[in-house]
């Protein structure tokens, strides 16, 4: 077929493009999954503990429900959050590939040449499926070296893989509707956080009366999920899965050939003739460019607080219900209650989240420098601090206003819950606050790269990344604690619970404005832009 | 203060590339300075050093009396800027971008603004993602020219302009200097430094090669004769300054060194003349021949470009 002319020379160029990060991601989710089966094994060793563990609320809603109690199954059901993970990755990837590659004006300069009409987004989606059918193999390879049955295994590769395939297509549907890779992303991501809530309302129904169970059939995370890995696997919905991605795919393809290079189908916006008056400083400007990125983070720190702090309860009844457990997250989390230490695990996920969010808005400095747009301003009467304060302004109280809405949010519904809104409350926004100067450090190291190293600046994921790697699987398996020191999290007090000492903070915060002061005296003294 | 840029001996390396390699540009208060070279002969790196964002390895700089590099933020006031590759912020329109740099530099002037929109025909209300290069570098153009300020730096402004375009550059160039703005135009279009300079300095390889008026460069160089003659030439062989000399009978044709001209002329007369044109060396010719005698490797390279940019 003439349209698809020249995919195979795409799909090298995005695998040369991206060789690093397909690896890497890789990698860490099959490190994620390996980790299960090792630490669940021993602190989860009998059916009845296994069963009373999973049934709550609270994890029903994250996870998924248990179908069965096998130790394969167990696992199973904890990496029930993990497809939303490899879904969130296939389309930002499909993305990447092509409306980025046609908003920033590579697409033109390659559909020029000898290339179809859609090898680019067959290209994008090829490798994508490529990278997802990698990841089933080693995860199912993970599990056989940890003893699980082959078949389930292989059903376990394939639900992460069948999720990454379907969502690769709604990435390429919303690369065609919208001129900016930004709207795209908002469309693919919004699109995948409603499916994840239809599973979950429609499991917590489930739970209930069954009213509202109808809807997890409309989420396709919760297709993969019922695949039942080791639980006399339903394989046919596999072909439901991949009947649905070919329907996206056809149905990209089809809005592709009836727009033209660069357009979208929603239209573009006319914006204003003339500036506002306000627009008159670097700061106006960061904010016009930081609004929306703020906008989208806040927004789902209160999502994300507000199903926590609903869930919380939950794991209340599961204390009552059984002291053996306990026990058990009493060892993991110190001597504070259930309710705290699971509330202080998840203000640690938060942080770490919020981390991601003041890297990216940190890395922006870098992406104006790159992109040629740092230049005019800084050829205007605007020094290079007042110009990198402006976008730190957002790196610094950005992550801030996430996680206090966080805290806020989940504090407000856990207090509502337990009628007792204002001691839970304060606690609550507590436990989001002290993640504060654990997520400075991280933007810090990358005021410090892009300062000092700025073609570095980027590999500031690379940190996030391990501090990401020593929360999920550092307790676990039990690492040597100089290496849980190593990340930042690992000194912020366990709140709440545990008592706040001011100390760990104070270091941190130290430590972070130390790393940006070497950053901001690099950025002073060297060429701007870098020497390339 | 007579000199608005003044640069001595200026170095800047990267790597172990030398960009500048002992630059010594001047550019006098209120005159239009062509700043003349081919791609990567180091226009846009001493740009970017009299604007401060690139620090020199050697030499001076100086820029409206002070030092570049320190006191980046005051001299920007009295400046504005285009460069030669204008990106902008996706989403704002190009009347937000106007309206920004300006105000970043201190104010722009409302009517002018109005003025340039309709001059150069700019639709403000496009976000800058569907602008096309031409109108990215109008919007940048617009916000440099509607700025009160004293010196402008144009780095290739008309490189993605239509020729219409061009044309009203030309004639808001020439209101500029009317008005006794200072601008230094870095360019390899050398239509048009021949017709909006009054000055040039012509770059190569990290250093200014030639530099003064026009005139003064024409003097320098050859002008190219031509002439029907009442009988075969003589003695034009032995005469010094010439070059390239064809004789086809009684038509000649040769160049001649300008300080020679005249007694060329002489003995010429002295034959008897039929017919004769005389072309003074267009800017072109005064580049490719820099380009040509120094380095014959890039000659073939520069002279390409020089001539399609014709």
């Amino acid at each position: 077929m003439s349209t698809l002319a020249g995919t195979g020379k795409l799909v090298r160029l995005i695998l040369r493009r991206d060789r690093l990060l397909l690896a890497l991601w890789i990698l860490f989710l099959c490190l994620v999954l390996l980790s299960y089966p090792v630490s669940l094994r021993e602190v989860f060793p009998t059916a009845a503990e296994r069963q009373q563990y999973a049934d709550n609320a609270a994890f029903i809603a994250l996870y998924g429900r248990l179908s069965g109690t096998s130790l394969g199954e167990f696992v199973a059901w904890r990496a029930g959050f993990v497809p939303v993970m490899v879904a969130l990755i296939g389309l930002l990837t499909v993305i990447r590939h092509t409306r980025v590659e046609e908003e920033t004006g590579r697409r033109e300069l390659v559909a020029a040449t000898v290339v179809g009409r859609h090898a680019g987004l067959a290209a994008a989606l090829l490798v994508t499926f490529g990278a997802n059918l990698v990841l089933a193999a080693l995860v199912a390879l993970c599990m056989l070296s940890q003893h699980l049955p082959a078949a389930g295994s292989l059903a376990l590769g394939l639900e992460l893989a069948a999720a990454g395939f379907t969502f690769a297509a709604v990435g390429a549907v919303a690369a065609q509707l919208t001129t900016s890779a930004g709207g795209a992303r908002g469309i693919a991501v919004g699109v995948l956080g409603a499916a994840w809530l239809l599973r979950v309302a429609g499991d917590a129904s489930g739970q209930a009366d069954g009213g509202l169970a109808w809807l997890s059939w409309l989420s396709p995370i919760d297709w993969v999920q019922r695949l039942r890995p080791y639980g006399g696997e339903r394989w046919w919905l596999l072909v439901l899965a991949a009947g649905c991605t070919a329907a996206l795919a056809a149905v990209a393809v089809a809005l592709s050939a009836r727009r033209d290079l660069g357009a979208g189908l929603l239209p573009a916006r006319l914006g204003p003739g003339t500036a506002a008056s306000g627009l008159r400083s670097p700061l106006a400007l960061a904010w016009r460019l930081h609004r929306g990125l703020l906008a989208g983070w806040t927004a789902g720190f209160a999502a994300l607080g507000a199903v926590f702090g609903a869930l919380t309860g939950g794991i209340g009844d599961l204390q009552r219900d059984n002291p053996t457990l306990q026990d058990i997250f009493a060892r993991l989390g110190g001597r504070a209650g259930l309710i705290d230490t699971y509330l202080a695990a998840i203000m640690g996920i938060l942080g770490l989240i919020a981390a991601a969010y003041a890297i990216q808005a940190t890395l922006r400095l870098r992406s104006e420098e790159t992109g040629g747009r740092a230049e005019p301003v800084l050829a205007t009467a605007v020094g290079r601090l007042r110009w990198a304060g402006s976008h730190l302004a957002f790196s610094v109280l950005g992550p801030a206003a996430a996680l206090i809405t966080a805290g806020l949010a989940g504090g407000l519904i856990y207090g509502l819950d337990t009628g007792d809104v204002g001691h839970q409350l304060p606690r609550v926004l507590a436990g989001a606050i002290v993640q504060l100067p654990a997520v400075w450090v991280l933007a810090a190291i990358a005021v410090a790269l892009f300062g000092l190293l700025p073609r570095l600046a980027p590999a500031t994921w690379g940190p996030l990344a391990v501090c990401l790697l020593l929360a999920l699987v550092g307790a676990a398996v039990q690492l040597d604690q100089r290496l849980l020191d190593l990340s930042p999290f690992t000194h912020v007090p366990k709140a709440p619970g545990a008592a706040v000492a001011a100390a760990p903070l104070v270091w941190l915060a130290a430590v972070a404005v130390a790393l940006a002061a070497g950053g901001l005296v690099g950025l002073c003294r060297r060429d701007m832009p870098a020497t390339p | 203060m007579t000199e608005a840029i003044r640069t001595e001996g200026l170095v800047k390396a990267f790597g172990p590339t030398r960009a500048l390699d002992g630059l010594d540009l001047e550019v006098r208060t209120g005159e239009v300075h062509g700043f003349l070279g081919p791609n990567g002969a180091g226009k846009t790196t001493t740009i970017r050093i009299l604007l401060g964002l690139l620090r020199a390895d050697g030499g001076r700089a100086e820029l409206l009396g002070g030092d570049p590099w320190r006191d980046a933020v005051a001299l920007h006031r009295r400046l504005a800027y285009v460069p030669g590759d204008v990106t902008l912020w996706p989403s704002l329109s190009g009347g937000e971008v106007i309206d920004l740099l300006g105000r970043l530099r201190g104010g722009l002037d409302p009517s002018r603004r109005a003025n340039l929109l309709e001059r150069f025909d700019l639709d403000p209300h496009k976000k800058a993602r569907t602008y096309s290069k031409g109108n990215r570098q109008k919007v940048a153009l617009i916000a440099a020219l509607a700025s009160d300020v004293e010196l402008l730096l144009l780095d290739e402004p008309t490189s993605g302009l239509d020729p219409l375009m061009e044309a009203r550059f030309r004639e808001v160039i020439d209101d500029e200097r009317h008005s006794g703005r200072t601008v230094l135009l870095s360019s390899h279009i050398l239509a048009e430094a021949e017709a909006l300079c009054d000055r040039v300095s012509i770059i190569r390889a990290g250093r200014i090669v030639e530099s003064g008026t026009l005139a003064e460069l024409r003097h320098l160089t050859r002008t190219s004769v031509t002439a029907e003659l009442a009988a075969p030439p003589g003695g034009l062989t032995n005469l010094a300054g010439v070059h390239n000399l064809e004789v086809d009978g009684t038509r000649v044709r040769f160049q001649i060194d300008s300080p020679c001209l005249d007694e060329a002329l002489r003995r010429l007369t002295a034959v008897g003349v039929r017919s004769l044109t005389s072309q003074p060396p267009t800017l072109e010719e005064l580049f490719l021949r820099h380009y040509q005698t120094v380095q014959p490797a890039d000659a073939a390279q520069g002279g390409n470009r020089a001539g399609v940019s014709r």
